[in-house]
């Protein structure tokens, strides 16, 4: 489909992402200061700048405003039903085992409706990079609270607070068994880039959690711009290595713990399978 | 940027300079790339764009280090640098 009429001026060089993106869907549906987009660009810059063959890259994402994603990548993607993200993508994987598979997706597709797949996908140790953007509630359906919601934090369905506590994510994938974890805000972009770099050539399931505004859904309500929440990512958050894993929960009141925290190998799925089941000669 | 003791090699140092690039119909005036600009180089601009956010504008071009950061904080792929030659000497 030809670009629609953008009009550019004509020395202009492109944006360094331009080739990656579909620019005739951009301006994307992301609200003004959403963390979607940083999110998205630092993987696509990771895809770009690692080195994999981009024609055996795709990108799988569920539903949501992170579900979009995948409608905006120039490669092979997969957009999916709602919290089937990780499922279609180890079909994928298992289908052809050459693809680099990178799942991007929000927190209420990977983690509400599809906490299930996502601990087994772990479990199994599928070879897939699981980024996820993690809002804090429900943003596309107007804000309703979320798995990820913190405690006492206002949505729609919760006005007089969320009376629940959230999941504590690197936990949980930790817990797993995924060989790869990390988290980092949409603020530290670099060190986010760099990470998802690092999990794409890590064989094994890698799993990269992304706080990202939700300016309008979230923010409005717990009376944040989003240049507020990225003055609080600045301000209260603290790079930790090896730090303890229940210590972890994003809780804006005391500091939340970014960083790196697992690093390990372990057989993938397809490797104990073909050693397991298929006989070779 | 002030120095409490110059550093012995500063003369031999090269500070790279940038270009700023702004895909204006692209923005949708969230300010990060004003915000986190480490040089503060970059201000609303007046106008509006085609869908009525003011597009950043590049206050001091001659500010730039071609660090990058606008273009990897800005949600909307609307800001990039590119490398330039160093401008003119001043002093």
């Amino acid at each position: 489909m030809p670009a629609t009429a953008r009009k550019t001026m004509p020395k202009t060089p492109d944006h360094p992402l331009e080739a990656l993106i579909r620019s005739d869907r951009i301006p994307h549906i992301w609200c003004p200061g959403c963390g979607i987009g940083t999110a998205f660009a630092a993987a696509l810059t990771a895809m770009a700048t690692s080195g994999l063959d981009l024609q055996k890259t795709c990108m799988v994402s569920g539903i949501g405003c992170s579900g979009r994603a995948a409608g905006y990548v120039n490669l092979d993607s997969f957009h999916t039903t709602h919290g089937r993200a990780i499922p279609f993508a180890t079909g994928l994987k298992l289908g052809n085992p050459a693809l680099n598979v990178v799942v991007f997706s929000g927190d209420g597709d990977l983690f509400a409706i599809g906490g299930n797949h996502f601990i087994h996908a772990a479990r199994r140790n599928m070879d897939l990079t699981v980024i996820c953007l993690n809002n804090l509630n429900y943003g596309m359906t107007g804000g309703q609270v979320a798995a990820t919601t913190p405690f006492h934090a206002r949505t729609t369905t919760t006005p007089m607070g969320n009376p629940e506590a959230p999941f504590n994510l690197p936990l949980l994938a930790w817990a797993s068994g995924a060989t790869y974890v990390a988290r980092w805000t949409i603020l530290h972009t670099r060190e986010l880039t760099e990470c998802i770099q690092k999990a794409i050539r890590k064989s094994g399931f890698s799993f990269i959690e992304v706080l990202g505004p939700c300016p309008v859904n979230y923010g409005r309500r717990n009376k944040e711009k989003s240049l507020q929440t990225l003055k609080m990512y600045q301000e209260r958050t603290i790079i930790r290595n090896d730090p303890r894993m229940d210590d972890l929960e994003v809780d804006f009141t005391r500091q939340v713990v970014l960083g790196e925290f697992v690093d390990k190998d372990r057989p993938t799925c397809i490797e104990n399978y073909d050693k397991t089941c298929r006989i070779l000669e | 940027m002030e120095f409490w003791r110059v550093p012995l090699d500063t003369n031999t140092i090269e500070i790279a300079h940038g270009e700023v690039h702004i895909i204006e119909d692209r923005c949708k005036g969230c300010g990060y790339c004003i915000e986190f600009c480490p040089r503060s180089i970059l201000a609303f601009a007046e106008r509006f764009n085609a869908k009525g956010y003011h597009p950043p504008e590049v206050l001091r071009p001659e500010g730039c280090v071609n660090c990058h950061y606008c273009e990897i904080i800005c949600p909307e792929f609307a800001i990039f640098s590119v490398a330039a030659p160093p401008p003119a000497p001043t002093a």
